[in-house]
């Protein structure tokens, strides 16, 4: 594998150096994770951290401003107030159930987001770029990117040109991004997909996220949800070593975002657990890592009711929404 | 290098609008009436760090129970020792005895020699293949089914942490019996055109770092070749080979085919050195194992011996350097750097050392040191007091020698035999902290310009037992695994161990090979 | 007037007198004079060693195919050399014209059946193992290094021609001693492998009038390996051979076969992860 050198619009190189990945020592690292056994007080913190983290995302054909409503009254009060007293009765001394960081929506759905979240700070991220699959014309995309921006989308999740970066075009992945980053300037956080799942390699995996950082991502983000695999365990340890080499590097903080695929508490506190020991707790706060994950909210609040109480709990005590 | 670490300090603390909090400090408490909303906005602004610290997840121990004196197991039944004594076996990690060990004395070690002796003769030399193999699978699915005792035990007598005990030691303790197992009726085929015979009575003595592992390894395939053996632990970790004597005793395995007998140097010489047994079987230190061989010289037993290592961990500049850090990890800080093969030399390619050894160091710092039975503990404690006082006084001679010392600064428990995993970088060839096998978390670090150099290096010792070689360049990863002077070359891994697989060293690392085809061989006439 | 000849030793492919300067008088079959001998000391081992263990390495790297090539080539030299070697035997042995034809034939056949093994007992030997996970693990055999011989005096010259070409061929190189009437046979056999491409240094050989070098021998920590035929010397050669763990064998008694490649191998098992 050579390195590789690409030019910013300003006529300036950028050196890329191809870090290799080794897949069976990224698995057997990863798998070290789901090892850690975390009980008690810390995985009581352990789950509001992951709360106050969550991405939650609707992302379909057939989203409506109802629906949007619906996810945003739950990203703002995960818990029906009834059920908060319940809790408190068993353990008063228990904080309360915080908001999550984020819903992640479509361009068009933007304005009903950020009108049921007003007065909040959570924050409302529109996927762009012809998201899923980013195969569009450049203008269209970026079009896409700025109309989100002009809707108050804080956050864009961008997806890369997979076509562009298996075709050997990097040049031209590395531009859209670069163009995005300056579309979002410095009030709106750019997130990249990188559709890991298409991909395939931990090596390509490796280098898209040393590009999409050196193009000025301020997170970067695995998957689409559309595409399997989605978020695992060792392609987000890929990401985060990269990340941590471009902290190491740069000074630069870069955020990560495993989206798609993480269902369960136990899942989320492997990733936290993971994020914790490779990059260390200055990245354990929603200004730096997130999960992109709706179903995991209602799991991760049966397993803090379940703490408190010693009860199990199912999905209807929260709404199923 | 040391100009960026400050530089991204200096950067992280602008990030950070205040210091790290831990989480119970940082979640507001709220009236039951009070707003969830605006608490929850009053965390975001704030966006915390959410300081982790894993709350202590011990394995349960209340279902294991431990006598407070252990017997010797001889032609099937557990006996006192003769001479009654007993000494204490000690719970490293809390320095308490937790049993009283079997002393046992050259009349002990001749009975059961003589156990092995009627044994062989009238029962196991008799039976088919196929039946003896039908033994070992039994005694594999038993050892299976009670593992997670035997965890716990070898956990509580030898101070490794639990999740190595649980899944490393006695997963493949059992897998090493069910290997063999499926060999006893396949010897034929072994060693294609040649007539094989079992020795005899094969004398076994094993260490105190894979004591149930250890005990497999040579156990296992000296019976499945026909031979009946008599086995002595380590002093200091006796108790998963009497729970391994009840596993045979379980599976009704005929009385006299397995002994095993407690004790200290004395009753492992009164073994090796008894006229009774055909075959000689150490793992241990060179030191002891030259002794051994001194003593079979005259006698014409056959030997095999697994000694010591001092084996190298060789990073080429072009290697995936994360993988290639727990790879080091691994050689090093696992079983606390109590193994024979364990990667105690680093030797980095020059152009890479600076942050190679700045993400070792941040990848130390993750290490969890403490108590064995933790679930997330790392690196457990110390097998002794001896051991720990060696390792101490090896340290403390490096720190003479010079080198960058670099120690953890995680709090090791006021009560039992723990040390910091550690390193000394810019150590040179001659010195002694990359000579001597430290046989702990110990690692000495130094520098190679070219592959041959790395070569000639890696094979500056007397030992030979394994190395290893990082580099995503095929053509390389061959060409210094076949100049790599060593019995087991991990490409691209480390410390990786498996029932298929032959183990063993060259030069001073001791005669022959455990393990796969190859680990037949020294427990059998080859005619 | 036959004149009786002083046999040089031969190290590091050349014909050196002893460094001691001393020789001792040989008798053939018949009683009288048959050669006088040089009488080595352990400064010739010494020297015998260097050679061996400078030759190493090279001669372990060269292809399998290319060492077959080379004992091939011994073969051939022994077989041109028939007439010499047959001789020697005759007159050292004793043995008849038929005998002799046919202990010659019978040493030149086993560096035939070796130079046809060098790139084969790998395949024989070696492994790919099954372990679980994933990784691709394989055993393969490796020379292990200077091996010393100390045959029996009672080794036939085609016994002891064939202990050689097993030690060599899988990449050993090799300090031989000749006892007995092994001793002045070490004239052909020295020209043989002298004149055959086989690189100096890979086989040296010493005589000496009484048993002492083998001590030093089996004391040298630059061997790996000795093979000792003398059943009085196996005990001591043991004991001597603990300091650097040398792998101590008593030769197979049946020549040409596997077996005794198999004695002087080191195995080496190579893990590599398999993954994309």
């Amino acid at each position: 594998m050579h390195d590789l050198q690409l030019r910013m619009p300003s006529g300036s190189k950028v050196h890329f150096p191809r870090v290799p990945v080794d897949m069976v020592g990224v698995h057997e690292r990863a798998d070290s994770f789901t090892k850690r056994s975390i009980k008690n007080e810390s995985k009581l913190g352990a789950l509001y951290a992951a709360l106050t983290m969550l991405d939650l995302t609707t992302l379909e054909g057939m989203d409506t401003p109802g629906k949007v409503r619906q996810l945003c009254s739950k990203a703002r009060h995960p818990v029906p107030a009834a059920m908060m007293e319940e809790l408190l009765k068993k353990r008063p001394s228990l904080p309360a159930i915080p908001s999550v960081a984020a819903v992640c929506v479509y361009p068009t759905l933007v304005p009903y987001a950020k009108e049921f979240l007003a007065g909040t700070n959570i924050k409302v991220a529109a996927v762009s770029t012809a998201f899923p699959s980013g195969q569009a014309p450049e203008d269209v995309k970026m079009l896409d990117v700025k109309r989100a921006v002009q809707l108050g989308a804080d956050e864009i999740d961008m997806v890369i040109d997979r076509g562009a970066f298996l075709s050997g075009d990097y040049q031209k992945v590395f531009d859209e991004i670069v163009k995005v980053k300056d579309i979002c300037g410095e009030r709106v956080h750019l997130k990249v997909i990188l559709e890991t799942g298409e991909l395939k390699t931990y090596d390509h995996v490796r280098f898209a996220s040393d590009m999409a950082m050196e193009a000025g991502a301020d997170f970067i983000k695995t998957s689409t949800g559309k595409v399997t695999p989605a978020a695992t365990l060792p392609v987000t340890l890929v990401m985060l070593q990269a990340i941590a080499d471009y902290y190491d590097r740069t000074g630069r903080m870069v955020g990560m975002k495993p989206a798609g695929g993480i269902r369960t508490s136990k899942q989320a506190i492997h990733y936290l657990c993971m994020v914790n020991e490779t990059l260390g707790q200055d990245w354990l706060t929603p200004d730096w890592f997130r999960f992109g994950a709706s179903v995991l909210l209602n799991d991760i609040l049966r397993q803090v009711f379940k703490q408190v109480t010693g009860r199990y709990y199912y999905d209807k005590a929260f709404s199923t929404d | 290098m040391a100009k960026q670490t400050q530089k991204t300090q200096k950067n992280s603390k602008q990030k950070r609008a205040i210091p790290p909090l831990a989480i119970k400090a940082q979640l507001v408490k709220v009236s039951k009436s009070s707003a969830i909303v605006s608490s929850a906005a009053e965390r975001h602004q704030l966006a915390p760090t959410f300081d982790f610290k894993y709350s202590a997840a011990p394995e349960a121990t209340d279902f294991v129970k431990i006598d407070t004196r252990q017997k010797l197991f001889i032609d099937g039944k557990f006996v006192d020792p003769k001479a009654g004594k007993y000494f204490p076996s000690i719970n490293p990690a809390k320095a308490e005895k937790i049993s009283e060990i079997a002393e046992a004395s050259a009349e002990d070690v001749d009975a059961a020699v003589s156990a092995a002796t009627r044994a062989y003769e009238k029962t196991w030399s008799k039976l088919s293949g196929k039946e003896r193999g039908k033994y070992l699978f039994r005694i594999a699915r038993i050892m299976q089914e009670r593992s997670r005792e035997l965890a716990v035990v070898e956990t509580l007598d030898g101070g490794k942490p639990i999740k190595e005990s649980r899944d490393i030691d006695i997963p493949l303790a059992a897998a090493h019996f069910f290997y063999y197992a499926g060999w006893a009726d396949k010897l034929d085929y072994a060693f294609p055109g040649k007539k094989v015979s079992a020795l005899g009575v094969a004398g076994q003595v094993i260490p105190w770092n894979f004591p149930l592992l250890m005990a497999a390894w040579k156990i296992a395939p000296a019976l499945a070749t026909g031979n009946t053996v008599v086995l002595k632990p380590a002093e200091t970790t006796s108790l998963t080979a009497l729970i391994l004597a009840d596993v045979c005793r379980q599976a009704e395995l005929p009385d006299g085919v397995v002994n095993i007998v407690t004790g200290a140097g004395a009753t492992g010489a009164a073994l090796v050195n008894h006229p009774g047994i055909q075959k000689i079987a150490f793992t241990g230190s060179t030191e002891v194992g030259k002794r051994i061989a001194l003593a079979a010289a005259t006698s014409g037993k056959k030997v095999t011996l697994e000694l010591g290592g001092k084996s190298a961990n060789i990073v080429f500049a072009d290697a995936a350097l994360d993988q290639a850090v727990e790879g080091v990890i691994n050689g090093i800080f696992f079983n606390q750097g109590h193994v024979c093969c364990a990667g105690s030399r680093l030797l980095l390619e020059e152009s890479i050392a600076g942050i190679f050894v700045q993400k070792l160091k941040r990848r130390m710092k993750q290490l969890r040191v403490g108590d064995p039975l933790d679930k997330n503990t790392d690196i457990g404690a110390i097998n002794s007091a001896e051991q720990l006082n060696k390792i101490q006084e090896l340290v403390a001679k490096g720190k003479e020698e010079g080198g960058e010392f670099f120690e953890t600064s995680c709090t090791l428990p006021s009560k039992g035999y723990f040390h910091r995993p550690c390193f000394f970088d810019g150590v040179t060839s001659s010195s002694l902290i990359s000579r001597v096998e430290i046989f702990g978390p110990v690692l000495a670090i130094s520098t190679f310009r070219t592959p041959e150099e790395a070569i000639q290096k890696a094979n500056d010792t007397a030992y030979g037992l394994a190395a290893g070689v990082w580099s995503e360049k095929g053509s390389k990863i061959h060409r210094t695994a076949s100049g790599l002077k060593a019995g087991v070359i991990w490409a691209n891994t480390y410390n990786k161990f498996d029932p298929a697989s032959p183990f063993g060293g060259y030069f001073e690392s001791g005669w022959g090979r455990e393990g796969g085809r190859h680990g037949l061989l020294p427990y059998l006439e080859v005619r | 007037m036959r004149v009786p000849k002083t046999i040089k030793l031969f190290i590091n492919g050349a014909f050196p007198r002893t460094e001691s300067g001393r020789s001792f008088s040989f008798n053939g079959a018949d009683g009288s004079l048959y050669a006088n001998l040089c009488d080595a000391t352990r400064k010739d081992l010494r020297a015998s060693v260097d050679a061996a263990r400078g030759a190493f390495e090279g001669w372990a790297a060269r292809a399998a195919y290319n060492r077959g090539q080379i004992l091939y080539r011994m073969a051939e030299m022994a077989s041109s050399r028939s007439a010499e070697i047959e001789e020697c035997l005759r007159n050292v042995y004793g043995m008849s014209e038929s005998e002799a034809a046919k202990e010659a034939e019978a040493a030149a056949d086993s560096f035939v059946y070796f130079a046809g093994f060098t790139d084969k007992y790998q395949q024989l030997i070696g492994s790919v193992n099954p372990v679980s996970g994933p990784h691709h693990n394989f055993t393969t055999a490796e020379p292990v290094g200077v091996v010393g011989m100390i045959p029996s005096e009672k080794t036939s010259y085609s016994e002891y021609v064939s202990q050689i070409a097993a030690v060599i061929a899988s990449g050993n190189t090799a300090v031989a001693l000749m006892p007995g009437k092994l001793a002045p046979m070490l004239a052909p056999l020295s020209e043989v492998l002298a004149t055959s491409d086989l690189p100096a240094g890979v086989v040296n050989l010493l005589t000496e009038s009484k048993r002492e070098i083998f001590k030093h021998m089996a004391a040298h920590m630059e061997i790996q390996a000795l093979s000792v035929g003398e059943k009085e010397l196996f005990p001591e050669a043991r004991k001597l051979g603990v300091e650097n763990m040398k792998r101590v064998v008593a030769p197979r008694t049946e020549a040409n076969q596997l077996a005794t490649i198999l004695d002087f191998v080191e195995f080496k098992t190579v893990w590599h992860p398999i993954g994309v």
